[in-house]
């Protein structure tokens, strides 16, 4: 019997030939990954051990990007623990305001994700990184601080799903569309615990960006993690960032799988999510007459290069309506850069919009536009719980760049086409 | 182990944004974070609780964030465990972990009321509902997680392996 991906990794972590999805294993992780909302819990608890190192302090990454730059006095009180514990420990990826991005954007960026590594963040979207062929996932706090201790952590194996996307993408049509698509269908809880693997025409022709989106969504459905098998566009990214060698894992032609799901592309459209669950999902074109107050484009979901480019060019020439407030957030100061190279922060400041430099802020409603009761976003970010972008008595819908630009202009939701 | 206390129920999907909002991450002091515990499900829900008191909810509990602040708000206001249909995988590692009680049983999930006085035999995988005279199977622990839990959670299993006393 064959295995899949997200098997073989496991197996080689733990130092197996062959893992079965329920077995429980330890297993060695490459990378640990923590933030300033959950690395102060695990520093306390790393601490109780007395040890005088970790594990390995070039395999911890520490990112300050939630409530960054600090938004009050108790929020830099939490950034400064993982200061101090960067200086004290030598922690060699500590990133600092000013080079720091929001995590799931940054370490891709920097070369600390490559195919077949096991990387654990106390952070629920490290799922991410399974776009590049990688095993991620989130875990909590104390995880985090066995794992600094340790370098390694017990894993379940999962089950996978295998969801194909046959077909060509539509227009307008990105990553966000399709894993909203796929929320949609099998629910907030329909792949809990298991893995998510994607593949099919249309997966080979989206884009590195569109399968970190995709990727990082794995968690609204319940999954452990999202994969995908490298192919030559995963190669061309990885080319000049990561120098270390790594090995490609891809699943074996008779692997087997919980559950196959086949969707056509072609018959995708912009999709957008309404409160307060990820699977309340509808095409653009059935949303009906949404008013909206404030439009995010960001987050380590939708704040990367092609996601600003498709709101740029949307944009382009255009204002924000009067009655709404844009909001753009680049993803790290690379994309930020990039984007500023290429014009696109001209035309987001042309339009009317503010442009904030990285951070989560607005996403989980930290900082960077909080909504008052009664409000309504259109927002590019991953949830849309209850009062998660502020008041529980607001409204966060989800939706791809293009969708949100479009909103934008039209001050409600708002199919791309309607603005070109 | 026995745990004892009066149901407060909830439905399907509890995240953990309405278990303890992103505007209260900015200290992990437990005892903060009970003040706001599953505050944007019910505001009112911390002046109703008692000590020892069980959260009841339906499927998906602890969705969303892998904000370990979840468990320790439920933990930190006093109450002794949570019954659900199912969890979702973060907060269920994060709960055994940090040692809350939380029981899978979709029998007494859709069975115990708003008030139910609920007596939880952990040992036998047992639990019973005193207000109505009924009882429910508990979805047993894999060995691996009772072992996990009967060292204290996974830091006590941790500093062993290293050799530390905590």
């Amino acid at each position: 019997m064959g295995m899949t991906m997200t098997e073989k990794i496991l197996a080689a972590h733990a130092g197996l030939d062959e893992v079965r999805p329920g077995q429980l294993i330890n297993a060695k992780v490459d990378f640990v990954l923590g933030n300033d909302i959950t690395a102060p819990v695990a520093i306390e608890e790393f601490r109780k051990l007395g040890l005088e190192r970790v594990f390995d302090p070039e395999r911890i990454i520490l990112v300050p990007d939630h409530f960054t730059p600090a938004k009050d006095i108790k929020s830099a009180e939490q950034a400064k623990i993982l200061r101090d514990f960067a200086r004290e420990y030598g922690i060699k990826h500590y990133f600092e305001i000013g080079r720091v991005g929001i995590e799931h954007c940054l370490l891709p960026e920097q070369g600390l994700v490559a195919p077949g590594e096991l990387i654990i963040g106390a952070d629920s979207h490290t799922c991410t990184y399974g776009a590049l062929g990688a095993f991620a996932t989130g875990v909590g706090s104390t995880d985090m601080a066995a794992a600094m201790a340790t370098g390694e952590l017990w894993f379940k194996v999962p089950e996978t799903i295998l969801f194909n996307y046959y077909g060509h993408l539509q227009p307008w049509v990105g990553g966000k569309d399709l894993i909203l698509y796929a929320i949609g269908d099998i629910g907030v809880d329909g792949a809990r615990y298991m893995a998510m693997e994607f593949t099919g025409e249309a997966i080979a022709e989206l884009s590195l960006d569109g399968r970190f989106t995709m990727a990082n969504m794995a968690i609204e459905a319940g999954g452990k993690n999202g994969i995908f098998a490298p192919d030559a566009k995963a190669l061309a990214y990885l080319e000049g960032r990561v120098k270390r060698p790594y090995k490609i894992y891809t699943s074996d032609p008779d692997a087997e799988y919980a559950q196959v799901k086949e969707y056509d592309a072609g018959k995708i459209a912009p999709q957008v999510a309404f409160p307060h669950l990820p699977e309340n999902v509808k095409p653009v074109t059935e949303v009906g007459e949404i008013l909206i107050d404030q439009v995010v484009i960001g987050s380590c979901t939708n704040g990367r290069l092609e996601d600003l480019r498709v709101a740029a060019r949307l944009l382009q020439g255009k204002k924000v309506h009067p009655e709404v407030r844009l909001i753009v957030i680049p993803g790290t100061q690379e994309i930020y850069l990039q984007a500023l190279r290429e014009g696109l922060i001209e035309i987001f400041i042309e339009a009317g919009a503010a442009v904030s430099t990285p951070t989560c802020g607005p996403c989980l409603g930290g900082h960077m536009g909080i909504l008052a009761r009664g409000e309504r976003a259109l927002s590019t970010t991953n949830r849309n719980f209850v009062g998660r972008m502020g008041h529980p008595e607001s409204e966060v819908y989800l939706a791809g760049p293009a969708v949100a630009a479009a909103s934008a202009v039209r001050g409600r939701i708002a199919a791309p086409e309607e603005v070109l | 182990m026995l745990i004892r206390g009066r149901a407060h129920r909830f439905g399907d999907d509890i995240d953990t944004d309405a278990i303890i909002p992103a505007r209260y991450l900015n200290t992990s002091d437990p005892a903060e974070l009970a003040r706001h515990c599953m505050e944007d499900a019910d505001p009112q829900f911390t002046s109703k609780i008692h000590p020892g008191d069980i959260i009841v909810a339906g499927k998906n509990f602890g969705c969303g964030s892998s904000r370990e602040h979840a468990p320790i708000a439920i933990k930190a206001a006093g109450l002794s465990a949570v019954i659900a249909h199912s969890f979702a995988r973060i907060f269920y590692r994060n709960a055994i972990n940090i040692g809350l009680p939380i029981l899978e049983s979709p029998e007494a999930a859709a069975r115990i009321q708003d008030g139910d006085e609920v007596l939880v035999e952990v040992e036998e995988g047992v639990i019973r509902n005193l207000t109505r005279g009924e009882t429910y199977d508990i979805i047993p622990f894999p060995p691996f997680m009772q072992e996990l839990m009967t060292a204290g959670g996974l830091m006590s299993y941790v500093a062993r392996k290293v050799g530390k006393n905590v």
